[in-house]
C-alpha cells in the first residue's frame, strides 16, 4: 500500500431515512480514491453501512470516524441513542427489535451486528442504556 | 482475442431479454452477470452476497440502491411488476448501477435465469 494517512469524521442523523447510506457510499469513494485494495473497500464500506443504518433506525444521531493508515482501516461509530441493554442478545443472529417500518425497508432482521463482526478484523461494543452505543472495527490491509 | 469464457456467462442484455425486461438505468449492457441472487432482505444481501452479482428483488426504495452500491453488485432487477420512483432511478443513474424491471415474479424470473445460465455452462 502507498497512499498517505486519512481522517475524517461524519455526521449521521437519527430517522433521516431519505439519506441513510449516503456516509458509507461517501467512505467507500474516498477508500477507492486512496487506491484501497477492492476486497478491503467492500468490507469496511458493509460494517459501516451496518453501523449507519444502525444510527439512523435506533439512535438520535451518531458519528464515524474513519482513520486510514497504510497498514489498516478503522471506524470509531458512536451514537447518542436509547443503548442496547444485553449486548450479548443483540450479538445473536435474528435477534431484534426492529419495528415494521424498518423491516419494510428490507433491514431489522438481527443480522447487522453480526455482520459488522464477520466483516471485521477487531470488533468491539460498549453501550449504556439511555446515553448510547459505541463501536469500534479495525479492518488490516495485509 | 475473444476470452473463451464470454460465450459462458450471460449479459445484462440477455437478461432484459429472458425477462422481458424494461430497462430503466444503463448504457452498457454487454456487462457480464457472474453470479445472480434473489432476496427481499437487504441484510441478506449484505450478509451474504459475492461482488458482482445482479440482484433480483420484490423490495423498493432508495436503500436496494445504497446496498447495491455497498456491495458491488452489477445490477439490480425489480420483479412483479414493482416500479422504482424517479429518485431512486436518478440516484441509480448518478451511482452507474443498471435497474430494470419485469412484471414477472421472483419464482418466473430467477428460474428462467437459473436455466439459461445451466444450458450455456
Amino acid at each position: 500500500m502507498n497512499h498517505e494517512a486519512f481522517e475524517s469524521l461524519y455526521r449521521v442523523l437519527g430517522r433521516d431515512f431519505s439519506n441513510a447510506g449516503k456516509v458509507s457510499t461517501s467512505i467507500k469513494d474516498t477508500l477507492k480514491r486512496l487506491g484501497i485494495n477492492p476486497a478491503v473497500v467492500r468490507r469496511v464500506a458493509i460494517v459501516s453501512y451496518e453501523a449507519e443504518m444502525n444510527i439512523v433506525m435506533y439512535a438520535y444521531r451518531g458519528t464515524v470516524l474513519l482513520k486510514v493508515t497504510q497498514d489498516e482501516v478503522t471506524l470509531q461509530v458512536e451514537d447518542e441513542g436509547p443503548g442496547i441493554p444485553d449486548i450479548e442478545l443483540a450479538m445473536q443472529e435474528g435477534f431484534s427489535t426492529a419495528t415494521p417500518e424498518m423491516r419494510e425497508m428490507g433491514f431489522g432482521a438481527g443480522m447487522g451486528l453480526p455482520n459488522i463482526k464477520k466483516n471485521s478484523d477487531e470488533f468491539e461494543i460498549k453501550s449504556e442504556v439511555g446515553r448510547g452505543t459505541r463501536l469500534f472495527i479495525r479492518i488490516r490491509q495485509v | 482475442m475473444a476470452n473463451p469464457a464470454s460465450s459462458k456467462s450471460l449479459t445484462l442484455a440477455d437478461v432484459r431479454d429472458l425477462l422481458e425486461a424494461e430497462v430503466l438505468n444503463g448504457n452498457d449492457l454487454s456487462i457480464k452477470v457472474e453470479t445472480i441472487g434473489a432476496a427481499d432482505l437487504l441484510s441478506d444481501v449484505l450478509a451474504t452476497s459475492k461482488p458482482g452479482t445482479l440482484l433480483l428483488t420484490g423490495l423498493v426504495s432508495a436503500q436496494v440502491i445504497r446496498t447495491a452500491i455497498i456491495t458491488d453488485l452489477c445490477g439490480v432487477v425489480f420483479v412483479r411488476g414493482k416500479r422504482p420512483t424517479e429518485d431512486i432511478i436518478s440516484l441509480a443513474r448518478e451511482s452507474n448501477i443498471p435497474v430494470l424491471a419485469t412484471k414477472l415474479r421472483m419464482f418466473e424470473a430467477a428460474g428462467r435465469l437459473y436455466k439459461a445460465i445451466s444450458e450455456i455452462q
